[in-house]
């Protein structure tokens, strides 16, 4: 490797990225697949993906995506599973501090989009947000037929029954429906759409959103939307109904109920809480003087005090 | 590409070109269009509301508009078949301008075109001679921008549909008479379908196929 040290001024001043890292042609081209996207809500549009400089998995959908919408004015916030402080959500936002150089934030009613890995905020969203989902499979029927000719027909056709027949086997399988995120649901009585691997505690939330909702999938090279005030059905049957996960107690830190939790391992002896996925809603409610049954806890108060969000999975907490 | 009319080039013909010379694009083409597009996705996303376009610092030949021309430098290029209408297509000029900054090719069938620009609303083709998309690719159908839109119309019509929280009026005019039963039969072939854009002095507005015509009893 060349030592930093050595190279030249000279050699950063060549040239720089074009706004937000992609080009004008590509950003047209994204542009026009999420206008075709919003027109058909819950239709995957395809579009060419370009590689990004960094791996699929790693939301190279909603990055592209985030890139064509956004502009100067902007206020991002990005999201990885509800926390802005976890590896995806601080690479990414680092990549538009970088490439666009647009104002960031971690608070939910500041940004203007919200880039997000699998959670949606709990704190409502209004008509001035843009919501971007990094998507992995858009495609909701493909763990059922693997061929694209065929569920794209099948989507033409509104042949969904195949998505009934996995929900009523889940049932008699195990008694309730047995799928807990990337949850099926129908956009506007018409598509079948995935959701993307959000839990389906947030199914509700992307019924009637008042935010514009767009889903991109990079590897997939699929671009959806759905519209802000569109009816968004999760699949179920009359004798099972859909439901949301419930907890049964608050999170440990800030007391909130009906909220998303997630598991932290506190010890090697069994020790565990259960913690606000959206870190940015714990920590305004912690703000504001709420607390959680475990907030005085000296490991819990270890976690709370260095920002809940480095030990927003277990494996930080050693 | 971009070639003038063949003309002797005389002393005088020079003193008095036979096409002015081409319009300027977007000042800020990276800014610009990202403004241009955020107003567009916000007129598809809420179909009927009014989304400001600051379209200042174009001044296309007419009778293309400064809107219709930054949704022109904001969503063609050399993927997007246009077709015009017959005044636009008659203006050299205006061809020229597309070409030079869009490099968008320039159809004559309808049928062909990604995006249809139209500069005579009121006298517009039906909407069934554009691309409608396909049952498997709806995506592939045309987006129809009409030009010199007036949104204060008192013929109004209400929406109803994804984007729209409970059902919004809106009205435009020039249309032409038919205009609105070939909307509703446009929306009730979901998911085929064009999309249509409304081009003001200084705002667009927008009905995807997605939304619904209810008529306005009077």
């Amino acid at each position: 490797m060349t030592d930093t040290a050595q190279i030249p001024d000279s050699v950063y001043e060549q040239g720089e990225y074009n706004f937000a890292y992609l080009d004008e042609q590509t950003k047209r081209m994204i542009r026009r697949a999420i206008l075709k996207g919003i027109a058909i809500p819950g239709y995957q549009v395809p579009f060419a993906s370009r590689e990004m400089p960094m791996p699929y998995g790693w939301g190279t959908g909603g990055v592209q995506v985030t890139a064509a919408i956004l502009g100067r004015d902007d206020c991002l916030k990005m999201i990885d599973q509800g926390s802005d402080d976890t590896t995806n959500a601080v690479s990414l936002r680092g990549f538009f501090e970088k490439t666009a150089e647009v104002r960031t934030t971690c608070e939910t009613a500041e940004a203007t989009i919200i880039q997000t890995r699998h959670r949606i905020p709990e704190k409502p969203l209004t008509g001035d947000q843009i919501l971007v989902f990094q998507v992995p499979i858009p495609e909701p029927l493909r763990f059922l037929e693997p061929r694209e000719t065929e569920t794209r027909k099948m989507h033409a056709l509104e042949d969904y029954g195949l998505m009934h027949v996995k929900l009523y086997e889940d049932i008699a399988k195990n008694g309730h429906i047995a799928t807990t995120y990337a949850y099926p649901v129908k956009v506007n009585d018409r598509y079948v759409m995935d959701p993307s691997p959000t839990p389906k505690f947030d199914n509700p939330k992307i019924d009637r959103m008042a935010a514009l909702q767009l889903y991109g999938a990079g590897r997939e090279k699929r671009i959806y939307a759905i519209p802000p005030y569109t009816k968004v059905k999760s699949l179920d049957f009359e004798d099972y109904p859909f439901e949301i996960q419930k907890f049964d107690k608050p999170c440990g830190l800030c007391g909130a109920e009906n909220v998303y939790l997630d598991e932290v391992i506190l010890d090697d002896r069994g020790g565990r809480m259960f913690v606000c996925s959206d870190s940015d809603y714990c920590e305004e409610r912690r703000a504001d003087g709420h607390l959680g049954p475990m907030a005085a806890d000296p490991a819990a108060a270890r976690i709370s005090s260095t920002g809940i969000d480095g030990a927003k999975t277990g494996e930080t907490v050693r | 590409m971009t070639t003038a009319p063949e003309t002797n080039a005389t002393q005088e013909s020079r003193k008095t070109p036979a096409t002015p010379p081409l319009a300027a694009g977007f000042q800020d083409p990276v800014h610009d269009a990202q403004a241009c597009f955020r107003a567009a996705m916000n007129a598809i996303a809420r179909p009927g509301t009014r989304q400001a376009v600051d379209a200042g610092g174009l001044t296309p030949p007419a009778p293309l508009t400064p809107v219709a021309a930054a949704l022109a430098l904001t969503l063609l290029d050399y993927d997007t078949p246009v077709w015009l209408d017959k005044p636009l297509m008659a203006s050299d000029a205006v061809k020229a301008f597309l070409r030079f900054h869009t490099g968008a090719p320039i159809v004559s069938e309808p049928v062909e075109a990604a995006f249809a620009l139209v500069g005579n609303p009121g006298q517009m083709i039906p909407l069934a001679s554009f691309n409608q998309g396909s049952a498997e690719y709806p995506d592939r159908s045309a987006t129809v921008i009409l030009l010199g839109q007036d949104f204060g119309a008192v013929q109004a019509v209400t929406l109803q549909g994804p984007g729209i929280q409970d059902s919004a009026a809106f009205s435009v005019s020039p249309v032409p008479p038919v205009f609105w039963e070939q909307v509703a039969a446009n929306s009730r072939q979901f998911p085929r379908g064009i999309d249509l854009i409304f081009a003001g002095d200084a705002e667009i507005a927008a009905l995807p196929r997605s939304t619904r015509i209810m008529p306005t009893e009077v």
